[in-house]
């Protein structure tokens, strides 16, 4: 299924930091939205500031239209304040995108983990996220880092324990 | 300067400007000092930026050959320095012309300085007595006392000790001033759109009076006084500082809501584009993109295509 572009980004106006506050407000959540959608979309985990300004969403050459730098970190500094994005490093060159939160993929795994009866069962990580069983579902193919939080999640609630074993780690479903 | 030796026209460079090289004689010894007591160059360059430079170098070099500074009377050489006790000086070139410069800057700076202490004692006594009416809220001061007072201090450039309003006030002329502006202004205001630049307004009624020119300041101040006049006109001041005079029958939802029309009608518009459907110059065409903006009707595109508005889609769209 090939991505669906929202009507803002045909809008030239939309590669532009409104400097109208208000406008400015609409522009920046249809940006974080789009944003997360993408990357969505694609299963990608991790941007790269340099390479991520060529990239299609912002760099609409149909158009001949790019959100600068500055206007890029700034729908970054959004999505990191909703939680939806954490800085690799100081500097700001790389980061993990969560369009989808920690808690929120715990869910989808627990829910498929009760649905097939395999509460109180181990699995390793890699069975997990990229065993055969669980292809079709969602978070096939999860990145570990990911997988690692959303299964803290679940632990903070009770629903799983993380375990270390000789050779990773697992994780054991209540 | 020291007697030329030589004059050159140089056209080497087509991509430079046009120079025109002087060259100069060492300066004998008798000379009469100069701006420069010396120099390590012989000669100074003149460059031309656009053009002027063939009529220039052929005049030049016509003054040079005729030499006609030898035979004026203003050719002798004159003691000089400390002459200034007789008032009237003499000299020659550029030297004495700046030294009768500051001669009658300095006597001129003498006379306004006796002729304000003298004003300013005037003022003082009068402020010191209305300010103590005002005070004792006795007496009958008339609107036209408060107002005349105010405009001596405005025309003194004091502010207003008073009160502490910064506006409001003026000279009795400013006030006369903005009973003119107001009936001359109203046909070009219609013509307009109802809207000019200050600089347009100062250029057309500096261009109907002729003589006796307006400076920026009374115009300004005279502006200030529409208001209290109740003179049909307002002085508005933009955020980007742009000053304009505008008919008040002329609302802000007039304007945006015609920015909006027109942008909407085009799909966009850039701010000449904008200026030649109203026919407005392209700076107040501007103010009024931005005001729409401002008040989130309009949104904008800014690329190396240059700068244009669109209707703000961000709110009227889901």
């Amino acid at each position: 299924m090939s991505f669906e572009w929202p009507w803002q980004y045909n809008f030239p106006p939309f590669f532009t930091l409104q400097p109208n506050v208000d406008t400015r407000q609409k522009q920046l959540a249809a940006w974080c939205s789009l944003a997360l959608s993408y990357c969505r979309h694609h299963k990608l985990y991790t941007l790269d500031i340099m390479e991520v300004q060529e990239c299609p969403v912002f760099n609409h050459k149909n158009i001949d239209r790019k959100l600068s730098t500055e206007a890029i970190l700034i729908v970054f500094e959004e999505l990191r304040k909703k939680g939806n994005l954490e800085w690799l490093d100081k500097n700001k060159t790389q980061c993990l995108v969560m369009w989808r939160r920690p808690e929120e993929w715990g869910k989808l795994i627990y829910q498929w983990v009760s649905k097939n009866g395999m509460v109180n069962t181990v699995f390793t990580l890699y069975e997990l996220a990229n065993g055969d069983d669980t292809e079709s579902e969602e978070f096939h193919g999860l990145e570990e880092w990911m997988l690692i939080r959303s299964l803290q999640a679940l632990q903070t609630d009770g629903k799983a324990e993380v375990i270390t074993m000789d050779d990773g780690k697992g994780v054991k479903f209540f | 300067m020291a007697i030329l030796s030589s004059l050159i026209y140089d056209r080497t460079s087509p991509l430079s400007c046009a120079k025109i090289v002087v060259h100069l004689h060492a300066s004998p010894a008798n000379k009469e000092p100069g701006p420069y007591q010396q120099s390590k160059f012989s000669y100074f360059k003149l460059s031309f930026k656009e053009h002027g430079q063939i009529e220039f170098f052929r005049r030049l070099t016509e003054e040079l050959s005729q030499k006609r500074w030898e035979s004026t009377p203003m050719s002798q050489p004159i003691p000089t320095a400390t002459n200034s006790q007789t008032g009237r000086t003499r000299a020659v070139g550029i030297v004495g012309i700046e030294r009768k410069i500051e001669e009658r800057r300095k006597e001129t700076e003498k006379i306004s300085q006796s002729k304000l202490m003298v004003k300013a004692k005037e003022m003082v006594e009068l402020s010191r007595s209305i300010a103590n009416k005002i005070k004792d809220k006795q007496g009958d001061i008339t609107e036209d006392e408060t107002i005349r007072f105010k405009s001596y201090l405005l025309s003194m450039g004091i502010a207003n000790p008073v009160t502490r309003e910064t506006h409001g006030s003026g000279t009795h002329y400013h006030l006369q001033l903005a009973k003119q502006l107001g009936d001359i202004l109203l046909a070009p205001l219609e013509e307009r759109g109802g809207m000019m630049a200050l600089t347009e307004v100062y250029c057309l009624v500096n261009r109907a009076r002729g003589m006796e020119l307006l400076s920026p300041e009374d115009l300004v101040n005279a502006c200030k006084m529409f208001e209290s006049l109740k003179q049909p006109l307002r002085l508005r001041i933009f955020d980007s500082g742009v000053m304009v005079v505008q008919l008040q029958s002329h609302s802000e939802e007039e304007m945006i809501s015609s920015a909006l029309d027109n942008v909407t009608d085009k799909g966009s518009l850039t701010a000449e584009e904008f200026a030649k459907l109203l026919g407005l110059s392209v700076l107040l065409s501007k103010e009024r993109l931005l005001l729409a903006e401002k008040m989130g009707h309009l949104c904008r595109d800014d690329s190396v295509e240059g700068l244009r508005f669109y209707p703000n889609l961000f709110n009227s769209q889901a």
